[in-house]
């Protein structure tokens, strides 16, 4: 049996390099599709990574716990008793600094005249720089201090809609937890861009302890921010369930659960990208088919000569195929290889085109790409084109399965 | 030596050409023996190959009885004809016998490789009838590298490599200069009286035929003579 199939492999082989420009253009054709492939692929992946990274660095982290529904319908009242506790407990279980307490709540926003519906975070001033980025993109005056003062940051559109500035003052009136009205007077003491067109129009922060206070929470806090590297997400995960308690009223949600529109978004994404793929796979696969039936087709009257000799019909389609799943073999491998080596080039050096700041600044992501080099990149592209290399081989067999051996014979 | 190699029933066959039928053969009955060595000959058109072919089971009569070895032929499947040529029947054709591929050596062991022959034993047998057809020394060259007359060698070689009860050969000769062609007819003769092997040669050249025992002669698809020769060339 072995020498057999040895004797299938070696005709194979020599069969391919009998036209060796032939074959070499269609290993040529699989390798730069596979390449480009190889090439897209990993350009999303990263581009994908980074859209999330920098999306989830923004203001949402990696993970978030909060009371069941709350993320369905947030009520003020769904929220989640003894925070700080809970937080600390987080942070000793995942070894991670980066968990922030935050409340939410809704307040009519006035300055002199205007007055506009706005979104409050209660924030920490301590832990928020950790898992949000908008500490951080304070354009006018500074950040929050202090967990209990008397101080707001606001979003820069916002700000520009009620025409305030660092050291002007605004009115807050809304409803607290319990129902009563919360409001007070707080001033402007900074002004953040955090490029999130929604946040910038919508919010404003205050001290997690002043917030409380406000809108009547007690100790309470609608959400707890879990930061960290995603690749970690897993074990930050279990970390975090573990703080959590049995009764299961409160929930640890991952980032797809927090930014669904985030995650159809990069689905969508997808799917379009790879009906392209698609096409580009199915035009290599004719192609390879293309060669695959001239060189059957050519060989015909040899193909008689070996069914004269008792070589069955089952055994001329195994041939065939196995002519077919060498080339796509070799594809395979040198498209791989020359796929990793394109992404690798790519992720040290950075890769960019025109059109892309525009697409950059409207992402909020970075105008130049490192593509994710990994299995899921590498692998996809190159073994699509390797299946329908071997189905596309399928053809010249079924052309074959039923050749009576004088009409071969008689084919010159 | 007694037994019959092939027989022939009122085997016809009939092709259909269009509106027109053509009838390739017609009524033929015929018994070769074991050990036999017989020249079918005829002006071209003649239903020489179209007989070998239905010896050969490539073909199938449209009606008659053929029995090759002592099997029923004529009803088999594809799959059991295969079976059946690959133990039973040598087939050298007129040119282009061999795969180009292979050097002279594994065209011989191919059908060997197929039979299930260990390695060591099919090179053994392989390098031991290329020697006996005159290559010794050409064992690894490809049939490109070949001359016409080498190559039918080679084809020689690998029909008779695995003793089969019959060798088939149409028009073997047709393709080579005089001289060659003898040397072809007179190793082919050789063996046959060396191994016993039978053969059906077609021919129509006259001195291929003065080497054959026995010579049918084909016209218009019937059997219009069968002469029995003595052996006067061995
Ligand atoms: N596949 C075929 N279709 C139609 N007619 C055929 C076919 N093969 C052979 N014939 C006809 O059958 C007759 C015998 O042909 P063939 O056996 O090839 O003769 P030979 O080998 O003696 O020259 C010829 O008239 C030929 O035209
Ligand atoms: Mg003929």
């Amino acid at each position: 049996m072995i020498s057999i199939s040895n004797t299938t492999a070696t005709l194979a082989w020599r069969n391919l390099w009998r036209h060796s420009r032939r074959t070499l253009l269609t290993i040529a054709a699989m390798v730069f599709a596979d390449t480009l492939l190889v090439f897209m692929l990993g350009l999303q992946f990263g581009q994908y990574r980074m859209m999330i990274d920098n999306s989830l660095r923004v203001f949402t982290g990696q993970m978030q716990v909060q009371a069941r529904g709350y993320l369905d319908e947030p009520h003020m009242f769904r929220s989640i008793p003894a925070a700080d506790k809970l937080a600390t407990s987080i942070r000793n279980n995942t070894r991670l600094d980066a968990v922030a307490v935050r409340g939410y709540g809704f307040a009519l926003v006035s300055s002199g005249a205007r007055t506009i519906g706005a979104q409050i975070s209660g924030v920490d001033p301590q832990h928020e720089p950790l898992v949000s980025s908008i500490p951080g993109l304070v354009k006018q005056g500074r950040y929050l201090q202090g967990s209990n003062s008397n101080e707001l940051v606001v979003g820069s559109t916002l700000a520009r809609n009620l025409k305030v500035s660092p050291g002007d003052e605004l009115t807050l009136l809304g409803s607290g937890r319990d129902g009563s009205i919360a409001a007070t007077v707080a001033p402007v003491v900074g002004i953040f861009e955090s490029g999130n067109r929604d946040l910038d129009r919508q919010m404003l922060s205050m001290p997690l302890d002043t917030f409380r206070e406000v809108f009547s929470m007690g100790d309470h806090a609608h959400s707890i921010i879990i930061g960290g590297e995603r690749s970690q997400a897993d074990s930050i995960a279990a970390g975090a369930r573990a703080a959590l308690p049995a009764d299961g009223e409160l929930v640890l949600l991952s980032w797809e659960k927090l930014l669904p529109g985030l995650k159809q978004a990069i689905q969508a994404d997808f799917t379009s990208a790879w009906f392209m793929y698609l096409v580009l796979i199915v035009l290599v696969a004719f192609g390879v088919l293309n060669t695959m039936l001239m060189s059957v087709l050519e060989r015909t009257h040899e193909f008689g000569i070996l069914l004269a000799l008792g070589v069955r019909h089952g055994r001329l389609g195994r041939m065939i195929i196995t002519e077919s799943a060498v080339l796509a073999a070799i594809g395979l491998l040198l498209g791989m290889l020359a796929g990793g080596m394109v992404i690798w080039y790519f992720r040290v050096h950075g890769f960019t085109y025109p059109g892309m700041e525009a697409m950059g600044e409207r992402f909020n992501i970075p105008s130049v790409l490192h593509p994710e080099v990994s299995l899921r990149s590498l692998l996809p592209g190159p073994l699509a084109v390797f299946i329908a290399t071997l189905l596309a081989s399928l053809y010249p067999i079924w052309h074959m399965r039923k050749l009576r051996p004088i009409e071969a014979l008689q084919t010159i | 030596m007694n037994s019959t190699a092939v027989s022939c029933r009122k085997v016809n066959k009939i092709f259909a050409q269009g509106e027109l039928a053509v009838h390739a053969l017609t009524s033929i009955d015929l018994d070769i023996a074991s050990g036999g060595f017989v020249c079918l000959s005829g002006p071209s058109g003649s239903g020489k190959t179209t007989l070998l072919n239905m010896i050969g089971g490539l073909d199938r009569p449209t009606d008659g009885e053929i029995t090759v070895a002592g099997q029923r032929i004529d009803r088999m499947s594809m799959s059991d004809l295969a079976e059946l040529r690959l133990q039973h029947i040598g087939f050298v054709f007129q040119a282009y016998n061999l795969i180009p591929v292979l050097s002279a050596r594994e065209n011989v062991e191919f059908v060997m490789q197929l039979q299930g022959v260990p390695s060591s034993e099919r090179r053994d047998r392989a390098m031991a009838i290329l020697a006996e057809v005159g290559l010794q020394g050409m064992e690894d060259r490809r049939p490109g590298e070949l001359s016409g007359g080498q190559q039918q060698r080679v084809a020689v070689a690998r029909a008779i490599v695995s003793k089969p009860a019959l060798i088939l050969a149409d028009e073997p000769t047709a393709n080579l200069d005089s001289v060659t062609a003898e040397k072809l007819m007179q190793l082919m003769r050789d063996l046959n009286s060396q191994i016993g092997t039978t053969f059906v040669i077609s021919t129509h050249d006259k001195l291929m035929m003065s080497y054959a025992k026995r010579l049918l002669k084909l016209h218009d698809g019937r059997i219009i003579d069968d002469i029995i020769q003595d052996d006067r060339q061995e």
